[in-house]
């Protein structure tokens, strides 16, 4: 939790100083723990490989990619994600996603809803490209029902501009 | 919940022959227009008329339903919210019957015009209210002119006790309509996504409401995020959108029977629900691999029909009055803009050139104004003719979004939300001068209005 605060903080510090396209660019934290195994088998602690808790901690901050106003394009940085997305995904070929597309709160309702289609879309065709087959993984979108980020300025706009990809357990 | 049709009826009491309700009101154009002059659309001079609301009367104190304290104060309460409607919607400035003397049962039919004269009354509402002995109330309304000491017009409806309020909507029509030439629009429903709980955990009901928020409904309990609610034109049902299951799909919910279907039966994601005029037809637009494009289908079920096929986001859609064509948004041209099309989907164009996005747009039902979000930076409800011509901003704050029409087409209701991150949202409505705003009360966040038409 402590990290996730930290990592927030760090964001919105950059949205301040800049018109940075990928607010959440800090974002993750190195993951210099994800790959780690278990101290002992004694202890299995932590999410079950193949979950969305293992998915999730293992993506760091990768399971979402980010848009500029209005715009659904995957630019390099959104590809590299989708990358660790779909290796995932290949390790796992048992499991099944869906990708939530989410718009920033500057959109009217139905028009966002829409938006937040065609950018979980552009996901999904992305991670269809890399192998992964179209019938795993599904899409919904949430327009600017659900945002992460509270705020009505740029900082928190460009954190609401996402793609999430979530195992389906 | 069934709409229930409430009774014209013909008014006894007064030496002229009785009358039922349509046939009671003289033409909006004849030539008393009670010292008003000017047109419709400067509610000026309406405001200056001097329009006296005192206490409706009981011919004797009884106990009824739709209120434990009797027929007397049933009256009371009939009277204020003839005034409140009045009031509240910035067209007339009324005095309410807190502030005025109270004619006894006899008056109504005979108003004593000397003493309404004298505190300077240029308009007389009078009203009574009667219970009969299977519990139904008759309600009497009586519009005078003070100055001619003469009657202007009246009505009469039987009602059941639980729709008490229903009379004096129609009455506060009756005299809304006589004094400006207008239909009216009181007696009328809206729906609405009621919203609780924070920005990032918004919780999203469907709700129903009166005209004036009375008899306030929460529809669906809050687990699965409503949005978009539309009365069909008959009050009969609502279609709206449901995350119900995880799906984003389009249900339509009956209100006698609770049950609700789905419009279609799709894998894709379907959201943005209209019904046309008569009813009989719902639109609806549909995300297929990411494109979303416009459809409709019988509102009993059947075979959608695919309107608009360009590759980007065609959204939404509101029926002019007759049914002919539907306005709605498409970000063809790059950005987010408003086209007419028929409504089999052909002869689609642009009608909004005049800078920044066009979004929402609702086709008034009097089918001479369009109102739209307009997104220029901030987000302004804005009408214009449906050519595209004669653009006006009715509102001007940070987000104003979603307008609905009023049933005469006279007023518009949006809903506003807060910058920052409360994020809260409400319900507002503002007249077509843009003069008069107020905030609709309603006993949590709102938004998403939807009016329907006026009740039979």
């Amino acid at each position: 939790m402590n990290k996730l605060t930290i990592s927030l903080v760090a964001v919105s510090a950059l949205a301040l100083t800049a018109c940075a396209k990928k607010a959440p660019e800090q974002l993750p934290p190195a993951p210099e723990s994800t790959y780690a195994p278990a101290p002992t088998p004694t202890q299995p602690a932590g999410p079950i490989p193949g979950s969305q808790g293992h998915f999730k901690q293992v993506m760091a901050g990768q399971d979402t990619i980010y848009f500029d106003t209005d715009k659904f394009n995957i630019d390099s940085e959104d590809a590299a994600a989708l990358r660790s997305q779909a290796q995932y995904l290949l390790q796992y070929p048992q499991i099944r996603a869906t990708i939530e597309g989410h718009c920033d709160e500057r959109g009217t309702r139905d028009y966002n809803l829409a938006l937040g289609e065609r950018r979980a879309n552009a996901a999904k065709n992305y991670l269809v490209s890399l192998g992964i087959p179209a019938a795993r993984i599904s899409t919904i979108s949430y327009g600017k029902e659900r945002p992460v980020a509270l705020g009505s300025n740029e900082g928190a706009w460009a954190q609401n501009r996402r793609a999430v990809t979530v195992v389906l357990n | 919940m069934t709409i229930r049709t409430i009774i014209a009826l013909a008014l006894l009491a007064a030496p002229v022959p009785a009358l039922a309700q349509d046939d009671a009101a003289p033409p909006p154009e004849a030539e008393d227009e009670g010292g008003l002059t000017g047109s419709v659309t400067d509610e000026n001079a309406w405001e200056d008329l001097a329009l006296a609301i005192p206490s409706f009367a009981t011919d004797r104190e009884q106990s009824t339903p739709a209120n434990s304290a009797g027929t007397g104060a049933l009256a009371l309460e009939l009277s204020r919210v003839v005034y409140n409607d009045l009031r509240n919607n910035g067209l007339f400035k009324p005095t309410g019957p807190d502030a005025l003397p109270k004619p006894s049962y006899g008056d109504i039919t005979n108003p004593q015009f000397g003493t309404w004269s004298g505190r300077g009354a240029e308009m007389l509402v009078q009203g009574f209210v009667r219970a009969a002995n299977d519990g139904k109330l008759t309600v009497g309304c009586y519009l005078y002119d003070v100055q001619l000491g003469d009657e202007l017009t009246r009505a009469g409806w039987v009602v059941q006790p639980a729709d008490w309020r229903r009379a004096a909507h129609k009455c506060a029509d009756l005299v809304y309509s006589r004094l400006s030439g207008e239909s009216p629009f009181f007696d009328s429903k809206i729906a609405y996504i009621a919203e609780t709980g924070p920005k990032d955990h918004r919780v999203k009901r469907l709700a129903i409401m009166d005209s004036d928020g009375a008899n306030h409904r929460f529809i669906t309990n809050g687990q699965s995020t409503a949005l978009t609610p539309r009365y069909s034109p008959d009050y009969s049902q609502i279609v709206y959108l449901s995350y119900l299951n995880d799906r984003m799909r389009i249900y339509v919910y009956d209100i006698g029977s609770g049950r609700q279907t789905l419009v279609t039966e799709s894998s894709n994601a379907t959201f943005a629900p209209r019904w046309s005029p008569d009813g009989r037809t719902i639109l609806y637009s549909m995300a297929v691999n990411g494109n979303t494009d416009i459809y409709s289908v019988p509102a009993t079920g059947g075979t959608p029909r695919r309107l608009t096929d360009t590759p980007g986001i065609d959204v939404g859609g509101s029926y002019s009055p007759d049914g002919s064509r539907i306005v709605f948004e498409s970000d063809r041209s790059g950005t987010q803009q408003c086209y007419v099309m028929d409504a089999n989907g052909g002869n689609q164009r642009r009608i909004s050139f005049f800078g920044g996005r066009c979004a929402t747009p609702e086709w008034s039902p009097r089918g001479d104004q369009i109102a739209f979000t307009h997104i220029v930076g901030n987000f302004r409800i804005g009408v214009m003719t449906p050519s595209g011509g004669g653009l006006r901003h009715l509102t001007n704050s940070w987000q104003d979004e979603a307008p609905t029409w009023s049933p005469n087409g006279r007023i518009v209701q949006f809903f506003r939300t807060a910058q920052g991150t409360s994020g809260d949202s409400s319900i507002w409505q503002v007249d077509l001068t843009g003069r008069n705003e107020r905030r609709l009360r309603t006993p949590v966040g709102a938004s998403d209005p939807a009016w329907g038409p006026v009740l039979p």
